[in-house]
């Protein structure tokens, strides 16, 4: 095929007005031809920028040397010597602030699409059941991984693949966190991406025990004294709902977006086979912008409703990947920015009824750098919406480190872990992503899982 | 799998099973929850610890048939297993935290009504255990659906029973009872655990704000996850909004807004309605769900 050097091959998604209303993914992926055609342009740099931008490290041009080739066995095998999660980052990763952002190419017309060439990698080994290289020996050693998100599912593999003997333990009925729970089915598919790639984790020989409420049903310091293991990550994930704390925030009809999308996606609610019901709502206001403010936006207009994102502050400052805004966008969801609420109107049966907003203007910038919103006197309206849906981020849950002596915590409850080895204040005890960082996304989830288990192979392995 | 050894039914739609979960058994302390999901596609259903065998690995669950989910569970038999069972969750109950020599200055009286009979049972067996008499009132709106009657005699110091129609013990509601109890015998009581429907916790709760008694109720909110995540479980206590799965089911009761609590729990009545019917009325589903045509 053609291929303009300069500009990336075009990737095929669902038309906008057909996605709107279905489940599957929106992003369709190249094909063999396309991810062939767009591997030629990597310039094979000799000191590659693409690599520093990536938190897990992967040897980009690496792979897509392979693949240019046509090799695309080999291709996989050099990235799942990094990543255990290809084909979750192909798709949920912001390359264009990553490893995209600093690709030579990007200077002079469009960067290598690196993370559509991932996940074509990804997809195309899961079709020919081409799986990571096990271990060839184990060493004896035993491991515990608590939550079986990014975070976890990347140490147990790593771990896993340098011979230790690992258990993940998740208090849901479903592996996968945020994978499972959050992020929606056409944005990353369950049964052929996550599961499929949660099967890869498992072939290296890691076990997955659901159900478990560490911090509840055992603690860290029973696995470690009594259950044998010799040393813990804790990957246990973001944790509580904010809500904003406006009258009527209690109503039927206001949820967090945890709550919504855990529906969803976890329960399947959108799918009348399955039992857990969802309120989808006719007239939705979705409060926040960011990516999962974006998830349960376009979730609910695929339940069938007209959908608002409120956002206070201006397109510019919002926090969600370009990308899903301009989906959320192409598929119908009006955006209210410079918005905030002030109340909830609620009517007798404790039902929503509307939302009074008031109009934002920004001012001078405030610890973030983000200029700071400040309200225009005067300027409250009434949006009426029967469905409000909280989607302000989450503080950490405290099952762990309440149950646990010696983890120190920070100021926000988060539990506190060295950058480089994710060592905690605890012997033999590690952690990392949300519960470390407070929410942030996979890939940084995925880098501390790694050098977690970094950290762990260099105590276990003196 | 969690295997189900043993299924009784009580009365009134209520069940009880004894559940094999050697890690919840292990650990879980009365007050505590447990989470059951039938099956592949079935609800993720909150229900109070009733009892637990530590040797046996079992944990004793008990629900009434409410909607199209428990009528499915109650369907379950001997042998059968559930899906996923996970627990404990919640905090146990706050008696537990006191030393047995404050217990000991305490003056308790439970109070149950129907299905929440079931979690007030291991805190008085607990309290039977250390060594703590207690005085237990059920309350129930007629004889034939009284719940763990026999049970609850053997371990309550003194256990009375409230019929709103008078058909068995002392005809009234379970506040007629703690009034004859507390004005007219004179008992006297330091604290008030009242586990029951939210309608007969919001008035013991009222009764005994003015009787300047010291309540704590158990919540059993709408829940999804029931660890943290989502928040479905919130409730208004004092001038704070409270999550039940994590910083309850128990709060104190003079402090709780009942009445967002019942209209919370309302939320879903319509779904749940059409849910059951479907269930109920199978392939000859004729109508009266207001969704079909």
């Amino acid at each position: 095929m053609e291929v303009d050097v300069l500009k990336r091959v075009p990737v095929r998604e669902q038309e906008p007005k057909v996605r709107a209303a279905n489940f599957d993914e929106v992003c369709l992926g190249y094909n063999k031809e396309e991810a062939m055609g767009e591997a030629t342009r990597c310039l094979q740099c000799k000191n590659p920028q693409c690599v520093k931008g990536c938190p897990v490290n992967i040897d980009i041009p690496g792979f897509i040397k392979e693949l240019a080739e046509g090799k695309v066995g080999e291709a996989y095998q050099v990235i799942s010597r990094y990543s255990a999660l290809p084909a979750v980052c192909g798709r949920v990763c912001p390359q264009e602030t990553q490893c995209e952002a600093k690709c030579i190419r990007g200077f002079k017309g469009d960067a290598v699409s690196i993370g559509k060439l991932e996940r074509f990698v990804a997809d195309t080994a899961a079709e020919e059941g081409i799986q990571p290289a096990k271990a060839e020996k184990m060493n004896g050693k035993k491991v515990a991984v608590i939550g079986s998100g990014p975070a976890g599912l990347t140490c147990a593999g790593d771990l896993a693949k340098l011979g230790y003997d690992v258990t993940i333990f998740e208090a849901l009925h479903k592996a996968g966190g945020v994978l499972s729970y959050g992020i929606p089915e056409f944005r990353l598919p369950k049964d052929r991406v996550v599961d499929k790639e949660i099967e890869n984790v498992k072939s290296l020989g890691v076990k997955i025990e659901t159900n478990v409420v560490i911090g509840k049903a055992t603690t860290i310091d029973e696995l470690l004294n009594e259950e044998g293991f010799d040393a813990v990550f804790i990957g246990s994930g973001a944790g509580l709902p904010k809500f904003m704390g406006i009258p009527g925030e209690n109503a039927n009809g206001v949820f967090s977006a945890n709550e919504y999308l855990t529906r969803s996606n976890l329960m399947k609610a959108f799918d009348d086979n399955y039992a857990t019901p969802i309120a989808a709502g006719k007239k939705v206001a979705v409060v926040g912008g960011g990516n999962v403010a974006m998830d349960a936006a376009r979730t609910a207009l695929r339940l069938g409703a007209e959908v608002h994102i409120v956002y206070r502050r201006s397109e510019e400052e919002l926090p969600a990947r370009v990308e899903e805004v301009h989906h959320a966008k192409e598929e119908g969801i009006v955006f209210d920015l410079l918005t905030n609420p002030v109340e909830i109107h609620v009517d007798d049966e404790g039902n929503v009824t509307g939302m009074t907003c008031i109009r934002m203007e920004l001012g001078e910038p405030d610890d973030s750098g983000r200029r700071r919103p400040v309200e225009v006197p005067g300027s409250e309206f009434t949006l009426e919406v029967d469905t409000v849906i909280m989607s302000l981020g989450t503080s950490p849950n405290p099952l762990i480190s309440s149950t646990t002596e010696g983890l120190e915590t920070n100021k926000w409850q988060c539990i506190v872990a060295e950058e480089e080895n994710g060592q905690t204040s605890k012997a033999k005890v590690y952690a990392g992503g949300d519960a470390v960082t407070g929410a942030a996304t996979v890939i940084l989830a995925m880098g501390a899982g790694k050098a977690a288990a970094k950290g762990i192979h260099e105590l276990l392995s003196k | 799998m969690y295997k189900i050894l043993k299924k009784e039914y009580l009365a009134n739609n209520i069940w009880l099973m004894d559940v094999e979960a050697p890690r919840v058994a292990k650990s879980c302390l009365p007050g505590q929850f447990v989470i059951v999901k039938m099956d592949e596609k079935g609800e993720r259903i909150p229900l109070t610890v009733c009892d637990y065998d530590r040797e046996k690995g079992t944990v004793t669950i008990v629900f009434q048939v409410v909607g199209a989910s428990t009528k499915e569970m109650a369907e379950y038999e001997v042998g059968e297993t559930f899906m996923d069972f996970v627990g404990p969750l919640g905090c146990p109950s706050e008696l537990l935290e006191l030393s047995e020599e404050e217990l000991k200055k305490e003056k308790l009286l439970f109070v149950c009504g129907g299905v929440g009979t079931a979690p007030v049972y291991p805190q008085v067996k607990w309290m039977k255990e250390h060594g703590i008499d207690v005085d237990v009132i059920i309350g129930a709106r007629t004889k034939d659906i009284l719940i763990l009657e026999e049970p609850m005699k053997k371990i309550a110091a003194n256990l009375f029973i409230a019929t709103d129609d008078g058909s068995y013990g002392f005809k009234g509601n379970a506040c007629d009872q703690i009034n004859e109890l507390v004005k007219n015998q004179g008992k006297e009581y330091t604290r008030v655990i009242a586990i029951g429907p939210m309608i007969m916790m919001k008035f013991v709760a009222l009764l005994t704000k003015e009787l300047n008694i010291k309540t704590i109720v158990s919540m059993n909110p709408i829940m999804v996850d029931g660890t943290g995540m989502c928040g479905a479980c919130r409730l208004q206590v004092g001038d704070k909004v409270k999550f039940a799965c994590v910083d309850g089911p128990e709060f104190d009761g003079h402090l709780v807004d009942f009445d967002q609590a019942m209209l919370r729990q309302r939320m879903y009545k319509t779904e749940e309605g059409r849910a059951m019917l479907r269930v109920q009325e199978g392939d000859t589903h004729h109508g009266g769900c207001g969704q079909c045509k």
